[in-house]
């Protein structure tokens, strides 16, 4: 059987870097990509971390929203946000413009630096 | 006292007449609020053959939550602002303001979809119209659409779906019309998400710039047959008219 597609993130997917970070924002002629999803499905969402592929090189990244609808009451972007995030958990960037849902905040722990520099919320 | 009415003298030489002052004009407001009523689309029960009893317990939960919160009147198109319970935000609530762009479900389960554009990311928030993690609904402005269904915002430029977070509401008087916005929304270049161009849609809010041969194109999926369909006919208004009596007095109460 065939999966259908899915508009969370998995293995292949091209996604947006949201923070302020030279690696996310400096043009190159591929999309960044995710290649790997530590997850126990294949199937990132919220919250999740994954492997991109950047530049040429492998980096970390949380994914802080995707087009794919969630629950009720928890927002829907219009496209795959992810912010570079090294492996202990530091995020590269210094500033996160685009918004963030509040769900992050349940793993306050492993994100707390992450949220720290996020600027508005949904 | 002196009365000056007696050495008033009219023009003919006779005693002046008592003029009563004039009456005042009693405008009747009620009787022209009366005559446009509102029923929610969520308690129209959808066809089919489950038994009425299991909508009817479900209008009276219903209308037991709308006596505790006030669900005000809103359509497609009109920009709400909805503040909800989040123990994970700060101060515990949470306020978004967007467009609605559907409305959906029946019963305790009807939905509606916010949309708005916050640092040039489109977010959309699907709320349950009863859930208890609303606190609040407000309508800050009060519109129709062209459509049932603002989907095709999602492929539209971006500043057809942008609002101002610290908007005031439009102010508006109760008996007029609500305002029906012909506005024709224009899109991004193709590929969209769904082929809004094709008569399946049925959408008249957006100003197509695709060559004819495109629209000429879009027709050949079109299904004229469908509207003359007699099985698929559902006929609401006795429905709605039985509704809107049980709804109404139960509010009063």
């Amino acid at each position: 059987s065939i999966t259908g597609a899915c508009r969370a993130i998995q293995k292949l997917t091209r996604v947006r870097v949201v923070d302020n970070s030279a690696l996310g924002n400096t043009p190159y002629h591929r999309p960044p990509k995710c290649i790997h999803v530590y997850n126990k499905t294949g199937v990132g969402k919220v919250g999740d971390k994954i492997l991109l592929a950047i530049k040429g090189e492998k980096k970390k990244a949380l994914i802080v929203g995707h087009k794919m609808p969630g629950p009720t009451m928890t927002p829907r972007f219009d496209s795959n946000n992810v912010v570079l995030i090294e492996d202990n958990g530091n995020p590269v960037g210094t500033r996160i413009k685009t918004p963030i849902p509040y769900i992050l905040r349940q793993k306050e722990g492993e994100f707390s630096k992450v949220l720290a520099i996020a600027r508005n919320f949904v | 006292y002196f009365s000056s009415s007696s050495h008033r003298m009219s023009s003919d030489g006779k005693p002046a007449t008592f003029q009563p002052p004039p009456k005042p004009v009693i405008i009747d407001r009620q009787q022209q609020r009366e005559e446009r009523r509102f029923l929610s689309p969520e308690f129209i029960p959808p066809r089919g053959r489950t038994d009425p009893l299991k909508f009817y317990i479900e209008r009276k939960d219903m209308i037991q939550r709308r006596k505790v919160f006030n669900i005000p009147e809103f359509y497609v198109g009109s920009v709400l602002a909805v503040t909800t319970a989040d123990p994970y935000a700060s101060e515990k609530t949470n306020r978004f303001v967007g467009i609605c762009i559907q409305r959906g479900g029946k019963g305790l389960g009807a939905t509606f979809v916010l949309r708005n554009v916050i640092e040039d990311q489109g977010v959309e928030v699907c709320y349950e119209l009863y859930s208890p993690r609303i606190q609040a609904i407000e309508v800050l402005k009060l519109e129709k659409r062209l459509d049932d269904n603002l989907m095709y915002l999602r492929d539209a430029l971006p500043e057809y779906s942008t609002f101002d977070v610290n908007m005031k509401p439009v102010s508006r008087l109760d008996h007029e019309e609500i305002p029906l916005n012909k506005l024709q929304v224009r899109m991004k270049p193709k590929p969209w998400s769904k082929r809004w161009e094709r008569p399946k849609y049925n959408i008249k809010g957006i100003k197509f710039e695709l060559p004819e041969k495109k629209m000429k194109e879009a027709q050949k999926w079109s299904q004229p047959w469908l509207e003359f369909d007699m099985l698929r006919e559902y006929d609401t208004s006795k429905i709605e008219e039985k509704i809107w009596k049980e709804v109404s007095e139960e509010l009063k109460k």
